[in-house]
């Protein structure tokens, strides 16, 4: 099976999919990316005048030196492993749900909403099942929108929830700025703190919070979805094949709307475990920009969901570490994120090179 | 397929992670612990480039370098005003060993709290806002005394009486600083309106420049702002009209525009809490500059402003710099909300706390306050 990604006839050059690239192949790949991202921004790093070892090594220890680094890089962990997995399930039907940002936040507003105006005076073990319920919710009905409108209608997933995403985004501007903005914050916007019994437990005096097991339990139930039941193994042959599950008998369109509404709702769990867990309210830049990075989070994770563990963490320790470079290092502050888009920008390229080869046609 | 290929890069990526562990260990021996300089660090909510608030913070902090050799000091760009990102920068610099802890934007208040009380030997300093503990104090400066005579400029200046306010967020200290200049541009030019119109934004130079062009084209000719961006001076340069500047001088920015500029000084303000801390006589207190201290000032009047305005903004400014004139003389009744109703009597000075909770704008002001 052949994949023409450059058909112009002057080139003759075409990607060939691999049909099977051994393991060895693919590990030894994906360590020389690893390394060949570390010199690229290396070389950066010495033109700016630093010692590039000392740099990597300043943001290894920053994200793993101590307990509290360890503690914030599963902090960060959290809302990239959940919005992540929602999008690698999307992804394995070929649903590209590129809406977790909007899911999020849609999640973050249904929990508000219960915490501070529907059940505001309960015992927190109601209130935060409730909470998780509604932020599941608020999530699922946002990403079943463009899957209803996507097996009924056909319309492309890929814009229609990136275009809900903007909706999202400031429908929750509005309710911070507006009907739901804190009387006692002297106009900053933001609602009032959720009641205390809403908020997720944190791990001794970390900042780790219950949201944190949700994503590992999240990926645990996944992997057993996707392996050992009819229904995932029928996401699978859907986005493989779509014919063949026409013709098997499977029920598409139902499918599109169950995995859209769960992609969404695990973005919402995400943006659920933000407020109860660290905010403890809702306000503006709850997040930034998690629902976009759940992509790279699916995709370097081969969409597979212990792979988005490993792969969420693995951002969030970039993240982290990358602290380290401005604040300990007077290094400008645009290094970390360079170096980060570096990383990933050889792991996704050496990940095609196992997938595809390139050969040149004759004649 | 999928599952080989993920436990090559698992087995690939625990490689590499180890390799690098390792090393980081090997590194840890090595460092010798030496005595640790006494370090400051600063979390900016924009970058120190943007000739703006985050560029003011940081000429302080060079202020405070270039004033105690021996010290360290750290800073943090761009750090976003939500309680994830934010908190744990805070976080960061208290587990780094920083000894004064400088946030400075109001949207870190409860994250400075937050990591206040599990550093309780950390002293943290926070701009602008209104929460304090044993070892969070927090600075701000009378900025409204520099605006009101910025706004008696303006008065001067315009012809179509009409002055453009691009405003951050409806808050206390924001809804001040428009008064104020309000009340300077009013005392003379008793025709001339401010109009506002709200971003909610602190650094968004497209978005504060759109609002700017938005006002020009409704016939303000003057343009003052409260974000930390020069957008609307360069918005208000390109027409070729007026503006008045904040933070920093931004005259080398739309040297054609900008009349002056209320600016900050915050050098005198890091160095008294740094050099407190130092010497074991730091308590938490809630600083609020005077023109007078020098925490806020004046830009020069640009040259091209009529000799005679200029002479009167320099007498002014005097009278600000010696004490004479304060906050509390701008703020003496009677003054009147838009409504025309007396919110404060004549001859009477607003309090502490009336000013740092005011939520109504004066007469003059063409916008409304969002609720």
């Amino acid at each position: 099976m052949s994949n023409r990604l450059t058909g112009s006839p002057a080139h003759r050059l075409r990607l060939e999919r691999v049909p099977s690239p051994s393991r060895g192949a693919t590990a030894l790949v994906t360590v020389l990316s690893f390394a060949l991202a570390l010199l690229a921004g290396g070389i950066v790093l010495a033109l700016a005048g630093e010692n590039p070892i000392a740099v990597y090594l300043a943001m290894v220890k920053g994200a793993f030196g101590d307990r509290n680094g360890v503690a914030e890089v599963l902090v960060k962990t959290t809302p990239l492993l959940l919005t992540g997995l929602g999008v690698a399930v999307a992804f394995r039907m070929q649903l590209w749900n590129i809406g977790a940002e909007g899911q999020l936040y849609w999640g973050a507003i249904f929990a508000t909403g219960v915490g501070l105006f529907v059940l505001p005076a309960a015992p927190g073990w109601v209130l935060v099942p409730a909470m998780i319920a509604a932020g599941l919710l608020g999530g699922g009905l946002w990403g079943l929108i463009p899957g209803a409108l996507r097996a009924w209608f056909g319309a492309s997933e890929i814009i229609t929830s990136l275009m809900l995403n903007y909706v999202a985004i400031l429908f929750s501007e509005y309710l911070v700025h507006g009907p739901w903005r804190d009387p006692g914050a002297f106009g900053f916007p933001g609602t009032p703190p959720l009641p205390a019994a809403g908020w997720l437990p944190n791990l001794g005096t970390t900042r780790i919070h219950l949201g944190l097991l949700f994503g590992l339990i999240a990926a645990l139930l996944l992997w057993i979805m996707l392996r050992r039941t009819r229904w995932g193994y029928e996401i699978g042959v859907m986005g493989e094949n779509p014919r063949a599950a026409l013709y098997a008998g499977m029920p598409t369109k139902r499918t599109i709307l169950l995995v859209m509404a769960l992609s969404g709702a695990l973005a919402g769990l995400a943006g659920m475990s933000e407020v109860a867990g660290i905010g403890h309210q809702l306000q503006r830049n709850l997040s930034p920009g998690y629902g976009y990075a759940a992509i790279i989070v699916a995709w370097l994770g081969r969409l597979h969901p212990f792979g988005a563990v490993l792969v969420a963490f693995l951002l969030a320790a970039l993240t982290v570490g990358g602290d380290q470079l401005q604040m300990n290092l007077g290094l400008p502050a645009a290094i970390a994120p360079m170096l980060q888009g570096a990383i990933l920008f050889f792991l996704l390229g050496g990940e095609v090179l196992t997938r595809y080869r390139l050969t040149r046609v004759i004649g | 397929m999928i599952r080989r290929s993920l436990f090559a890069v698992l087995a690939g990526l625990v490689l590499t992670g180890g390799i690098v562990t390792s090393l980081a260990g090997v590194a840890a021996q090595d460092a010798t612990p030496a005595a640790e300089p006494f370090k400051v660090g600063f979390v900016y909510v924009g970058p120190v480039g943007d000739l703006g608030w985050t560029y003011a913070h940081d000429q302080g902090r060079l202020a405070l370098e270039e004033g105690f050799p021996g010290i360290e000091t750290g800073f943090q760009e761009n750090v976003p005003e939500n309680p994830a990102d934010a908190e744990r920068v805070i976080r960061q610099f208290a587990q780094d060993g920083f000894d004064v802890i400088f946030t400075t934007s109001f949207g870190y208040m409860d994250p400075t709290i937050n990591v206040a009380q599990d550093f309780p030997d950390t002293t943290f300093i926070h701009i602008s806002g209104f929460k304090t503990a044993d070892n969070v104090g927090t600075g701000f400066g009378k900025i409204e005394e520099p605006r009101f005579v910025s706004g008696q400029v303006a008065g001067a200046m315009t012809e179509t009486n009409q002055i453009g306010y691009v405003a951050a967020f409806p808050i206390p200290e924001v809804i001040r600083g428009i008064n104020a200049f309000t009340l300077g541009v009013r005392e003379v030019n008793p025709e001339a309106t401010v109009q506002v119109v709200w971003t909610n934004t602190w650094f968004d130079p497209a978005k504060e420049r759109a609002a700017a062009e938005a006002l020009l084209d409704g016939g303000a000719d003057v343009i003052a702002q409260h974000q930390d961006t020069a957008g609307p001076q360069q918005a208000a340069e390109d027409r070729g009209l007026y503006s008045v500047g904040y933070n920093a001088d931004m005259a080398s920015l739309a040297p054609d525009a900008v009349l002056t500029s209320a600016i900050w000084n915050w050098g005198p303000f890091y160095s008294d809490v740094v050099q407190q801390v130092m010497d074991g006589a730091w308590e938490s207190s809630q600083y609020w500059g005077s023109w007078q201290d020098g925490v806020v000032d004046m830009a020069p009047v640009a040259e091209f402003v009529p000799e005679e305005i200029r002479a009167a903004a320099a007498e002014e400014v005097a009278r600000f710099k010696s004490g004479e004139e304060t906050i509390y003389t701008i703020f003496t009744g009677p003054l009147l909300d838009q409504s025309g109703e007396e919110r404060v009597a004549a001859g009477q000075a607003m309090t502490d706390e009336e000013l740092l909770s005011m939520d109504w704008f004066v007469e003059g002001v063409d916008g409304d306050i969002p609720t």
